[in-house]
């Protein structure tokens, strides 16, 4: 393909590949795909949900083989077969979702797997000071005898990145890396990434934000439908053509809809105080009510409650202190409701985490398409694969979910498409609460506006909607009412006209303080 | 790892495991000094030979049962180790109905009553453990372990005192009458029309069978199946829905325990005719080793049954032919295609991944 005949650098690329063609049963992931990744700059791969850039990445990293073509690391042409391979040749990998023993410290996240062990305490004194030097050079400070179970994401992420440094990676690959970052993180991650590059090191970024493409990646390739359709020079582009290229149309804001009345309270909380098992205080004294027709979006930097919050309200985690009030009914701690209840409430969950919550991967996604609606899947108590494939087929069909086929596991299906079949279940009806969270975690552009628009759309219905997000520009162009939450408490309620990044930053470290709305 | 198609994984690898199983033991008989052709020649002959089939059927029978409670319960992510219990209780509750309503009662309806003591007894053991884990934490392999000592021992005294048979010193009950027996296959082949040979292989064939279907059709087209799989592969998700995670949790360790508590049905109720000690004879513990095999699905569990029931048959036969093949030694052949189909039962599997795709992608 001649698309992608970046200028030939002097000496060999640090990634090159030829003709690679990788299909899973009836879909090509990757359709003869040639790619030239710069030596010490760091390369961003865009693409729609699909288009296959983490097939891709993974077939650098040996974690799938190829089923055609080839692949030079620093010129030489020897096969990657397995993470393995992979590591010896210098090649590192940043997944998505994150492969850490959550109960293990970052030191012993760091050793896990490494050659010899740490039976010797000389050893690991010396793994210690390698870490603490890599640490410093590249700005990834962490405690090293910290447990992972306890850091905050942006924290994990540096481990992860640590981890594959410490391993020696020349290259490293970063699989949708910011989707779980706050803006702040981000930044930071940036730097760190520039360190790495200016180090001599070169770094792919896989990401949907074209934003952050332009912030730190010099070139940038472009995929479609499994093909490589583009390939840029960051300076000579700009977003909205490598929104063109990616989805092959222009795309814009969902339009939103001049503010409607706002509409009766569908759901309170008042003094809701939860402790985790562990006996931590992770949410206090929260107040909040949500309207009908109206979006509260719930902003803060992960880890201060929010999942804690959409947990309570959904009835997963029970009330401990406080009540809530829904559809008539007085939920507290002696009156406990179990999710099916709520549900039968009228209440509809987009769950942060999809793979492990919102979706049963190895099920069809038709199957999943009726999780937590049993009703849907068959009359009486029987299931039936005839009901269930006619309520996935329109759902596939207003979402655009690709392959079109209800009857893949759900596990075969990209990430932003396995958040698209989550969200079709959850709009399907017209719910009297929908609690969202971060609905648009890794979806492309093209889809956040569809998304953006069915969530408007449901708002116009009458649907009372909590939105929890990390993103800024989600929250100020959806939300009426912002809430910011810090350390588990409600540092303020302002309303979304007027309200800027900046206040809501502020208020989100705690520095500032809102009037209540 | 590498996913197969479910045409590989369920056609083309159990037979190669197999094959690779009867290898092996071709090359322990052959080091014992027997040709293994002949022998294997022997096995197959002792299986499945007109007079032995019926032997190997109702061995199957056993296995059928414990291994639909192991797959039942895994759907659901339990590993049930305590089938042999459970199969042991079920025997109970078959010798407490017969001894106690056969003078009373018509004998169909204490058949059936006894059917349904055998799975109430085995649901029973089963459902304390279960609880146990749903509700208390308590780990489910340790208490259904500890449920087949209990059950064991349970037996033992019953069976030496209360119930023991008057007058004699053997731990057994007295018969039950000819009427609360279910009925041989070659005597309703007989009825029938039809000369079968004699064999213990009795009515409890067909409730197999159709504990098969009932099971595919729970686990595969009721809503309680779907729970069931969501738990099994993702509690967390399976909560997300609304399932009821610990109901279910009891209600199919409840399942479970009643079709390992059926297992009695073929022993006591269609064979011996009287609560005898030891009469699950590690047919629970082999159980899982089917179910494994038979990847969990009624179907595979039927075909891996009937394998061990020829292993089990074939082997005996094995005894009398040979002078240097001993029953033990019927047991390590029956050992290795466990290790083959069961515990390396996907060793093989990236490598037939590469031989058979990258063919046919190839082609593509
Ligand atoms: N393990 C798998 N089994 C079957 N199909 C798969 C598998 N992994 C990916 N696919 C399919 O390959 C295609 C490309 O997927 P891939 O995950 O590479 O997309 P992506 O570009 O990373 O998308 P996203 O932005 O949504 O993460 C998709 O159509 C997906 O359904
Ligand atoms: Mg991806």
């Amino acid at each position: 393909m001649a698309l992608d005949g970046g200028p030939e650098q002097a000496g060999h690329p640090a990634v090159r590949l030829r003709g690679v063609t990788k299909r899973f049963g009836a879909v090509l992931a990757n359709d003869d795909v040639d790619l030239d990744i710069p030596q010490g700059a760091i390369h961003g791969i865009i693409g729609e949900n699909g288009a296959g850039k983490s097939t891709l990445a993974s077939i650098i990293y040996g974690l799938y083989a190829p089923d055609r073509g080839s692949m030079e690391i620093d010129g030489e042409a020897a096969p990657v077969r397995s993470p393995a391979d992979a590591i010896a040749r210098g090649v590192g990998m940043v997944h998505q979702h994150f492969m850490l023993v959550p109960t293990f410290t970052v030191l012993e996240n760091i050793m896990l797997g490494m050659e010899g062990g740490f039976l010797l305490g000389q050893g690991e004194a010396d793994i210690r000071a390698r870490l603490a030097s890599l640490s410093r050079q590249h700005g990834l400070e962490v405690d090293p005898d910290a447990l992972v179970d306890d850091l905050p994401v942006g924290l994990r992420q540096r481990v992860e990145i640590l981890r594959a440094l410490f391993r020696g990676a020349r290259i490293l690959i970063l699989d949708e890396p910011t989707g779980v970052l706050t803006p702040d993180e981000t930044d930071q991650l940036f730097t760190i990434l520039r360190g790495i590059r200016d180090a001599g090191g070169t770094v792919v970024l896989i990401t949907h934000k074209l934003r952050e493409v332009m912030a730190v990646c010099g070139t940038v390739s472009v995929m479609r439908h499994g093909r490589m359709v583009g390939r840029r020079e960051t300076a000579e582009t700009n977003t909205a053509e490598l929104a063109e290229l990616m989805v092959g149309r222009t795309v814009g804001q969902a339009e939103r809809p001049a503010q409607s009345v706002v509409g009766t309270p569908v759901l309170r909380g008042a003094g809701l105080t939860w402790r985790s098992p562990g006996g931590t205080l992770r949410l206090r004294e929260v107040g909040l009510e949500l309207r009908a027709g109206e979006i509260l979006a719930v902003a803060g930097v992960s880890g201060n409650g929010q999942s804690e919050l959409l947990d309570l309200l959904s009835g997963l985690s029970g009330v401990q202190e406080g009540h809530v009030e829904f559809a008539g009914r007085r939920i507290d701690a002696a009156h406990p409701a179990t999710p099916a209840e709520m549900r039968a409430l009228g209440l509809a969950h987009v769950p942060e985490d999809r793979q492990r919550r919102g979706l049963v991967l190895p099920f069809e996604a038709r199957e999943n398409a009726v999780l937590g609606r049993p009703e849907k899947a068959g009359p009486g108590p029987w299931t039936s694969a005839a009901a269930m494939q006619a309520h996935a087929e329109p759902l596939f069909a207003r979402f655009d979910i690709r392959p079109p086929d209800p009857k893949l596991p759900a596990a075969g299906f990209s990430g932003g498409n396995q958040q698209k079949i989550v969200l079709a279940r959850e709009f399907d009806t017209v719910p009297a609460v929908l609690l969202l969270g971060q609905p648009t975690r890794g979806v492309d552009i093209g889809t956040v506006e569809t998304i953006h628009a069915e969530v408007l759309a449901l708002k116009e219905r009458g649907s009372a909607i909590l939105l929890v997000s990390t993103e800024l520009d989600e929250i100020l162009a959806l939300a009426d009412r912002i809430m910011v939450m810090n350390g588990g408490r409600v540092a303020g309620t302002v309303p979304a006209a007027g309200a800027t990044a900046r206040q809501l930053g502020l208020m989100m470290t705690g520095a500032g303080d809102g009037a209540a709305a | 790892m590498t996913a197969l198609p479910r045409w590989l994984d369920i056609g083309v690898l159990p037979v190669v495991n197999l094959a690779l199983a009867f290898l092996a033991a071709a090359v322990v008989v052959a080091l014992v000094g027997e040709d293994p052709l002949e022998v294997f020649g022997v096995l197959l002959q002792g299986a499945f030979a007109p007079g032995a089939l019926g032997y190997t059927l109702y061995y199957a029978t056993n296995f059928v049962f414990t291994g639909l409670a192991a797959a039942l319960a895994f759907q659901a992510r339990l590993f049930n180790i305590g089938a042999e219990g459970q199969a042991m209780l079920g025997g109970l509750g078959i010798a407490f109905v017969c001894l106690s309503f056969e003078a009373v009662l018509p004998g169909p309806l204490v058949v059936i009553l006894a059917i349904a003591a055998a799975a109430l007894f085995g649901a029973a053991w089963a459902v304390v453990p279960g609880w146990l884990q749903a509700y208390r934490g308590s780990h489910i392999v340790i208490t259904t372990i500890m449920f087949n000592f209990l059950a064991s021992g349970l037996m033992v005294w019953l069976l030496s005192g209360p119930i023991m048979r008057p007058g004699q010193g053997s731990p057994q009950t007295r018969l039950f009458g000819e009427a609360v027996q279910l009925p041989a296959l070659h005597d309703l082949a007989r009825g029938l029309g039809f000369e079968a040979a004699r064999s213990p292989l009795n009515l409890s064939f067909l409730f197999a069978l159709l504990a098969c279907a009932a099971v595919w059709v729970l686990i595969w087209r009721t809503k309680f199946g779907y729970a069931l799989r969501a738990i099994g592969h993702s509690e967390e998700a399976a909560r997300y829905a609304g399932i009821p995670v610990r109901r279910a949790v009891v209600v199919a360790m409840a399942l479970s325990g009643a079709l390992a508590g059926c297992m009695a049905l073929n022993e006591i109720l269609g064979v011996q005719h009287k609560l005898v000690l030891n009469f699950s004879a590690g047919y629970g513990f082999t159980g899982i080793a089917v179910a494994l095999m038979g990847r969990n699905h009624p179907a595979g569990i039927l075909a891996a049954s009937l394998l061990f029931g020829a292993l089990f048959q074939g082997g005996a036969e094995l005894n009398f032919e040979f002078e240097t093949i001993t029953h033990e030694l019927a047991l390590v052949i029956q050992g290795l295609v466990i290790l083959f189909s069961g515990a390396l039962a996907y060793m093989f599997t990236p490598w037939l991944a590469r031989l058979l795709l990258s063919r046919s992608a190839a082609r593509a």
